[in-house]
């Protein structure tokens, strides 16, 4: 149904966004993380964002294409006294940079408002367009 | 009958399509804000309303036309091809990532777009309604 396929480009802006500030709040959740699973302190993820754009005339929505890595190095910190200390007596710690999460997360929120709006408009319009040449 | 019944709607129908084409594009341009590499696109309204009008109003170049192997044959018309061609817009201040959606720009074609949408359907509404107020016995 092309009238409603503008639902779904916002629909799927809506929960590109709302993946991307689950991942932030996952990294500033973690920030101070010095162990995870694998014993290894945890490294921030981003994610990476792809257009839907599958007709010719290149209008689409967006997706989250995956979640990668951050592969900068891990915060090293002189701690002798911290348990998970190494010979040197050095704690690695997560390569989260709070300030770029935070304003990361400013940025999906926005994105994330933008979009509600312009479903919110369009759904009054179609609701408008359903009564034509009633009353 | 029909057929000029169909000829006084139109143009604003025409308008109206056209209208909802182009919410889709601003929507999507909207929706790719923040997508590396995405181009923002837009199309010139002026130019595609009349192509479509004339396409409309000729009867012909649309779609597949209906032969009609007799004068008193009403001429049928198929969907026309997809209009609305898509232009791109060019940057004001292109980002590193090679995006070109400028939010503000967007934003505000999109409400512009969204009230003339609004008045594109009051205008056909105010139509239908004239004629059937014609069509009314009193």
């Amino acid at each position: 149904m092309s009238m409603f396929s503008v639902f779904d480009i916002s629909g799927s802006a809506m929960s590109a966004q709302s993946q991307r500030m689950n991942v932030t709040a996952s990294n500033l959740a973690n920030a101070d993380s010095v162990a995870g699973p694998d014993g290894e302190a945890y490294r921030a993820k981003q994610v990476m964002f792809e257009s839907q754009a599958a007709s010719r005339r290149g209008v689409g929505g967006v997706g989250v294409r995956e979640v990668v890595e951050d592969p900068a190095p891990l915060r090293r910190e002189y701690r002798p006294e911290h348990p998970l200390a190494d010979e040197q007596g050095y704690v690695s710690l997560p390569n989260v940079d709070p300030v770029a999460e935070m304003a990361n997360m400013i940025s999906a929120s926005r994105s994330y408002q933008a979009n509600v709006e312009v479903m919110n408009t369009n759904k009054q319009l179609m609701l408008k367009t359903l009564t034509l040449g009633e009353g | 009958m029909i057929d000029q019944l169909e000829a006084s709607l139109n143009f604003s129908q025409q308008a109206l399509s056209l209208r909802h084409e182009r919410q889709k594009v601003l929507a999507s341009n909207i929706a790719n804000a923040d997508t590396p590499g995405y181009k923002a696109r837009d199309m010139d309204f002026g130019a595609e309303l009349a192509k479509a009008t004339r396409q409309g109003g000729a009867g012909a170049g649309g779609g597949l036309s209906l032969a009609r192997t007799d004068g008193g044959h009403l001429a049928g018309q198929g969907m026309p091809s997809p209009r609305g061609e898509l232009l791109y817009r060019v940057p004001d201040q292109p980002s590193l990532d090679g995006n070109t959606v400028d939010m503000d720009r967007e934003r505000t074609a999109f409400a512009d777009n969204s009230v003339r949408y609004q008045a594109s359907l009051t205008l056909l509404n105010s139509r239908i309604q004239g004629l059937k107020k014609a069509m009314q016995p009193e």
